[in-house]
């Protein structure tokens, strides 16, 4: 049989879905233990049980100066900005990218201005930021907007001009105006695109915002692993980025999910 | 009554004329087949009277006056694909027409307008053989059932002209026999005017009460550009047929279909 037509049985590729995460764990525990049997004291690659005891003293022990769990105070300040930057990226991206993709005249003015903005390294202008805005919240949401909103606009519009013009026409036929097929026919259509868009975007995103509490911040998860990187603790770094890989997978799987709960016929287009 | 009156419409591309000089009366209540070769302008033919292109030269006038630039609820249409609204139920396709033409801002309807209009939506989409799928996506319906589908969309606006492109080309013979049944029955039923492009010869004839060959008179390959299509044929169909009247010679074929489940 061809290579092309061999499919693996359920267990097989349950099998083969989790050889890759067991393969780094077994890496890194030989590599761990290796570094441990030459150093007790080794700080590089510390054993499962100091990342027990890291991650019991950052999530269930108050912390003895400001009394706060470190773990869920960084998770709370860190989420807060992401989604506050991640709603305004979305709002923006909504409103503007369907305007471009509906209207010949919006597009005129904008496309080309949105194609130049969405070339501009983001992180080129966190200094300006940091100047104008000062080093507060404002500054790194809006560098999550500014890195992400650009994108955003231009798959959006992308989308609604995707549109078959057949759709238009025959809204136009039914007696709709411009708003109206906006509302009905444009928006419903975009919209499962942009769940899909923002689930992409949680990648870019988290990195702007690491990015910013790490130059500037005094709680957040970006901040505790700049933070700590100067005791080389990396019993604090590792399940730092792992808790954070997990948040990224979780919101990317849920917003799937919500996808195809609220717009039922999305999958089934992509099944036809 | 929805008589159309094309004269001299010229349509070009830049340098590349597509139709040349047509000039055709269509009467109301008449269903025009328009055949031809590929490329000779039949479709953009049907687009200039939706609306959706405008002639280079030459009047269009829809029961004596001009044709609006756009398309518009006095004008159905239904295309081989992407007619129906895939985010919307057959209910939901079939409920948007009225809806958009009745609530202006927020384009839908509540409470008892809502009910009333989906009464309506569901008698239509009876009367097109749908009852009992009103809850399902388009895409779970097979091809012949979503031109079924666009067909009542169209028709629920009640448009004066009914514009056809190549509606049932993509449906296998089984199919496309039945729902030429439905076709001659809704427009015996509906007051309004068909005009149809297609390819299949034998759909033109058994349909159309007047069959129009579009043709390049000049199609050397050095004469392609500078010279479009004109009409080549006007056939009307014998025995005549008649919308909402039985013909006299074949009334079987040719009269108005008993409907059956309403």
């Amino acid at each position: 049989m061809r290579w092309i037509n061999a499919r693996p049985s359920n267990g097989a590729r349950l099998a083969l879905t989790l050889a890759p995460f067991a393969l780094v764990l077994i890496a890194y525990a030989m590599g761990s233990a290796a570094r441990l049997a030459d150093n007790a004291n080794d700080k590089l690659l510390p054993g499962f049980a100091g990342f027990a005891e890291a991650i019991n003293r950052l999530a269930f022990v108050a912390d003895p100066r400001t009394g706060d769990y470190i773990l869920w105070a960084d998770t709370l300040a860190s989420l807060l900005r992401l989604s506050a930057g991640l709603g305004i990226s979305t709002l923006i991206a909504l409103i503007i990218g369907l305007l471009i993709g509906m209207l010949p005249y919006v597009r005129s003015l904008l496309a080309p201005f949105v194609a130049a903005v969405s070339m501009v390294p983001p992180l080129a202008l966190l200094p300006i930021l940091f100047i104008v805005m000062g080093l507060g919240e404002a500054s790194k949401v809006t560098l999550i907007v500014i890195g992400v909103a650009p994108i955003m606009i231009r798959d959006l519009a992308l989308k609604a001009l995707e549109l078959p013009r057949e759709q238009i026409i025959k809204a136009e036929t039914l007696g709709g105006n411009s708003w109206q097929i906006g509302l009905r026919v444009v928006l419903p259509q975009v919209l499962p695109r942009l769940l899909t868009c923002l689930r992409l975007q949680l990648g870019p995103a988290w990195l702007f915002l690491i990015a910013a509490e790490a130059i500037s911040s005094d709680s957040g998860l970006g901040y505790r692993i700049f933070l700590v990187r100067r005791y080389l603790a990396m019993d604090v770094i590792f399940p730092y980025v792992l808790w954070i890989t997990l948040l990224a997978v979780l919101t990317d799987y849920l917003l799937d999910r919500v996808r195809v709960a609220v717009f039922p016929w999305s999958d089934l287009e992509k099944q036809a | 009554m929805s008589a159309i009156s094309i004269k001299d419409v010229w349509k070009e591309y830049g340098d590349q004329i597509v139709l040349e000089n047509v000039s055709i009366d269509i009467a109301s209540r008449a269903f025009v087949a328009l055949v031809g070769p590929s490329g000779c302008g039949k479709t953009t033919f049907l687009r200039m009277l939706l609306g959706q292109e405008r002639p280079t030269r030459g009047t269009i006038l829809l029961d004596g006056e001009p044709l609006p630039a756009e398309p518009g609820p006095d004008r159905g249409v239904v295309f081989q694909r992407y007619s129906v609204f895939p985010h919307l139920t057959v209910l939901g396709n079939v409920l948007l027409g009225k809806e958009l033409r009745a609530a202006r801002l927020s384009a839908r309807l509540f409470g008892a307008a809502r009910r009333q209009a989906v009464e309506e939506a569901r008698s239509m989409i009876a009367s097109v053989g749908l009852s009992g799928s009103e809850d399902k996506y388009p895409a779970q319906l097979s091809g012949g059932m979503q031109q079924r589908l666009a067909l009542a969309q169209a028709l629920v606006m009640r448009p004066k002209v009914l514009l056809l492109d190549e509606p049932f080309g993509a449906l296998d013979p089984g199919i496309r026999a039945e729902i030429h049944v439905l076709m001659k029955r809704l427009w015996h039923d509906a007051p309004m005017t068909v005009v149809m492009v297609t390819h299949d010869m034998r759909e033109a004839f058994t349909l159309a009460t007047r069959v129009v060959a579009f043709e390049r008179p000049r199609d050397r390959p050095e004469e392609k550009l500078r010279y479009g299509a004109s009409i080549t044929k006007d056939i009307t169909i014998w025995p005549p047929r008649k919308a909402g009247e039985a013909s006299l010679i074949r009334p079987d074929r040719d009269g108005p279909v008993p409907s059956q489940g309403h």
